[in-house]
């Protein structure tokens, strides 16, 4: 199948390009990446399909680092199958599964289980996360080589932190001789004592456990040493505090090799979305304070944040509504809603538009050690094309994931993804 | 007077000033029945209260009970040892279930904060908060309020210490947005490790020192210290929290003459409040008991008016 998109403003970061230009897909990989307009005129093969990208963004598919697919194990709120297709609905291509399924994804049988999935009845691509400790009990390594092996891109106890340092050094140890990326989930746990919200004054008065901020900037500035110490590469997963963005700065300018994501909730919501005992606003780390969203905001500016992640946490429709908020689960449905969040700060002037889309492919393309998240010609054919300007009020209900839960639900968003090609794939969405 | 506002008391938060006086004005009718010989009234017969507490409670459930039979409704308790909680029917399940069994009011108490917010948005019968969590405890703030304005007249510039364990202290939150609502100068009082600074942020004072902190006071609260905070670094030992926030005479001497001091019950006599002052001439502890019965009655009367929107 041959596709030509034409009329469209791309912006490939990876070719440092953003401009008009014509693409031309051909058995599902870029064939032609025109930058003139010439190919619109002569030269076109016969029997292609003309997609008419006038007024729109045409963008590499989007890589997301930081997914929770769910299966195996939890499949009333996600599957290999929904998740994946809830990524090409917001325009990702790429998603990393993380491992705290059930069982853990912590040996390479399980994430064999997951790619053989993938490749039966996912829609995008999935990379798997191994687990760093068995269990992600935080107690012994997992078999991070022959995970690795088996497909697993980086390693994370995602959801858990590594709570004890000398585990942590000896996985960073271990990982460095692998060149292994572990992902830190950045929280002490003794600090955030079981905390369900951001610890502060609406805390106190919602009478609701608080998750200081410290606890993360502590767990951070904890991971950041040891990685210097042992030189294994660490990336700090979903960033939401002022001081974390501050130790990751600092680190960074000193030449430490860490990066740093953040998620679209910590930038759009403060903790008052909880107001109400709202289980959608709850998610770990929690929604923190104002002055924290700008720190983030000015973290994703100058570089202290690499990438945007979606976190995405899918649940069932129950476990949210018809729990108290200390029993809910925590996580937000985010794949479907991360883009017109982000390009929000397109509009507010936070990122330029090539940096928006470079956090949101290239960067993650490199912290993996990927070749993803481009449009030059020979690679996949894997992009989204993204009407910036339309408004929409979300409808969670009509999410492709199985997991409805969002704060976001009944907002006005704008920007939304109409167009999504994987390969061969070419999907058409409504914005919901 | 006209008897607007939410179908449910989830909290004092969710209450106007207004409002709040409605209900200790309409609890003042309510006292005058107790005081007959014949208690009960049949405002509120052939409606059904079940008492839902899932936190073990005495005084609080009695209090509903009573003041719901001397309104000449049908009550039924469910209490967590006896519930279907136990055997893993969730909360929400349970609380329709009793709806559905003809519940009109449901007192709901329970350890998670937010739990009567939750089930609003499922249920169609009143729901009264009686203690979530660590959240709010209206009915006793409302009493307390009642109490103070039969002590004191009113509440305009009023000098209030509240003492102890604020951070996990629902009657103290409760009370904090109640009588800040009605302009009481409120002073809270406690170890660094239970009182916040942020609190602050209320337009109420902090401090760590007794003496401060019950300087010049009018009503003096204090409340519950809950034991098992010792083993977690709260504070050292109990001798030692009573010997810096504990109320003795002596200290009470730093309050006016006319103090009144009040405690929601139950209390640790010897390592909140000592003895002599307990059963003193400033405390109304008994009376704080007696009102909370006129209080309920005026919440689940004027409740059971608000039909649905």
């Amino acid at each position: 199948m041959r596709i030509l998109i034409t009329g469209g403003h791309v912006i490939d970061p990876s070719q440092e390009f953003a401009g008009r230009a014509d693409i031309v897909i051909e058995d599902g990989l870029i064939k032609t990446f025109a930058k003139d307009k010439k190919l619109r005129n002569n030269g076109l093969p016969e029997h292609i399909m003309v997609i008419d990208a006038a007024g729109m963004w045409v963008v590499p598919g989007l890589i997301d680092m930081h997914t929770h697919l769910r299966e195996p194990g939890y499949e009333n709120k996600e599957t290999i199958k929904t998740g994946t297709m809830a990524a090409l609905r917001g325009g990702f291509t790429t998603v990393c599964a993380m491992p705290n399924t059930n069982p853990v994804n912590d040996n390479p049988g399980v994430t064999e289980f997951i790619l053989k999935k993938a490749r039966a009845e996912g829609n995008a691509r999935v990379l798997p996360i191994g687990a760093v400790t068995k269990g992600q009990m935080g107690e012994e390594l997992a078999p991070i080589y022959m995970m690795r092996e088996a497909g697993c891109i980086a390693f994370s106890d995602d959801g858990r932190p590594v709570a004890n340092p000398l585990i942590m050094r000896r996985a960073l140890e271990y990982a460095k001789g692998l060149d292994a990326l572990i992902i830190s989930h950045a929280e002490d746990p003794l600090l955030s004592g079981g905390g369900v919200m951001n610890e502060g004054l609406l805390s106190a008065t919602m009478g609701l456990k608080g998750s200081p901020a410290i606890a993360e900037e502590v767990m951070i500035y904890r991971d950041i040493a040891l990685s210097e110490l042992t030189g294994g590469r660490v990336h700090i997963a979903h960033v939401s505090t002022l001081g974390g963005v501050r130790v990751i700065r600092q680190a960074k300018e000193r030449g430490v090799a860490v990066t740093a994501e953040t998620c679209p909730h910590y930038f759009s919501l403060t903790q008052e979305a909880v107001t109400g005992f709202n289980t959608h606003a709850k998610v770990n780390p929690p929604l923190r304070t104002q002055k924290d969203v700008e720190a983030i905001k000015e973290g994703l500016k100058d570089g202290a944040i690499d990438i945007i992640a979606t976190d995405h946490a899918p649940h069932g429709r129950a476990e949210k509504a018809s729990r108290q908020f200390d029993d809910a689960p925590p996580g937000i449905s985010g794949l479907e809603t991360a883009l017109p969040l982000s390009l929000a700060l397109v509009e507010k002037g936070v990122l330029s538009e090539m940096e928006l889309i470079r956090k949101l492919t290239r960067n993650p393309a490199r912290i993996l050690r990927i070749d993803g998240g481009t449009l030059m010609e020979g690679m996949p054919a894997e992009l989204a094309i993204v009407d910036t300007q339309r408004r929409f009020v979300l409808k969670a209900g009509s999410f492709m994931s199985l997991g409805k839960n969002t704060p976001f639900d009944g907002m006005e968003l704008k920007g939304a993804v109409v167009k999504t090609i994987f390969g061969e794939k070419v999907m058409e969405w409504q914005p919901a | 007077m006209a008897s607007a506002g939410s179908r449910h008391l989830l909290g004092i938060k969710e209450l106007s000033a207004e409002e709040i006086m409605f209900y200790l004005n309409s609890a003042g009718s309510f006292k005058d029945i107790l005081k007959r010989d014949i208690k009960k009234v049949p405002a509120l017969r052939g409606r059904t209260v079940v008492n839902l507490f899932l936190e073990p409670s005495t005084r609080t459930r009695t209090s509903f009970e009573l003041a719901a039979k001397r309104l000449s409704t049908d009550v039924i308790n469910f209490s967590a040892p006896s519930s279907s909680i136990l055997k893993g029917e969730s909360l929400l399940d349970t609380a329709l279930t009793i709806e559905a069994l003809g519940a009109d009011i449901i007192i709901i108490r329970n350890s998670s904060s937010g739990t009567p917010h939750m089930l609003s948005r499922h249920l169609k019968a009143h729901l009264i908060n009686a203690g979530d969590g660590t959240n709010e405890h209206p009915t006793q703030a409302l009493l307390d309020a009642f109490t103070i304005k039969e002590k004191k007249g009113g509440f305009e510039g009023l000098k209030v210490s509240i003492v102890g364990d604020i951070i996990h202290s629902r009657v103290a939150k409760s009370n904090i947005y109640c009588l800040k609502k009605l302009g009481a100068d409120i002073r809270l009082v406690g170890p660094a490790t239970l009182l916040p600074e942020e609190f602050r942020e209320l337009g109420v004072s902090t401090t760590s020192s007794m003496d401060e902190g019950l300087d010049g006071a009018d009503v003096i609260m204090m409340l519950r210290l809950q034991l098992e905070r010792q083993g977690k670094g709260f504070f050292p030992t109990t001798d030692e929290y009573f010997r810096q926030w504990g109320l003795s005479k002596k200290r009470l001497e730093a309050a006016k003459p006319d103090a009144i001091v009040m405690h929601p019950g139950p209390m640790n006599r010897g390592i909140e409040i000592a003895s002599a002052v307990a059963d003193g001439e400033n405390s109304v502890i008994l009376e704080q008991v007696t009102n909370g019965l006129a209080v309920r009655m005026a919440v689940m009367y004027h409740l059971d008016e608000r039909k649905e929107q």
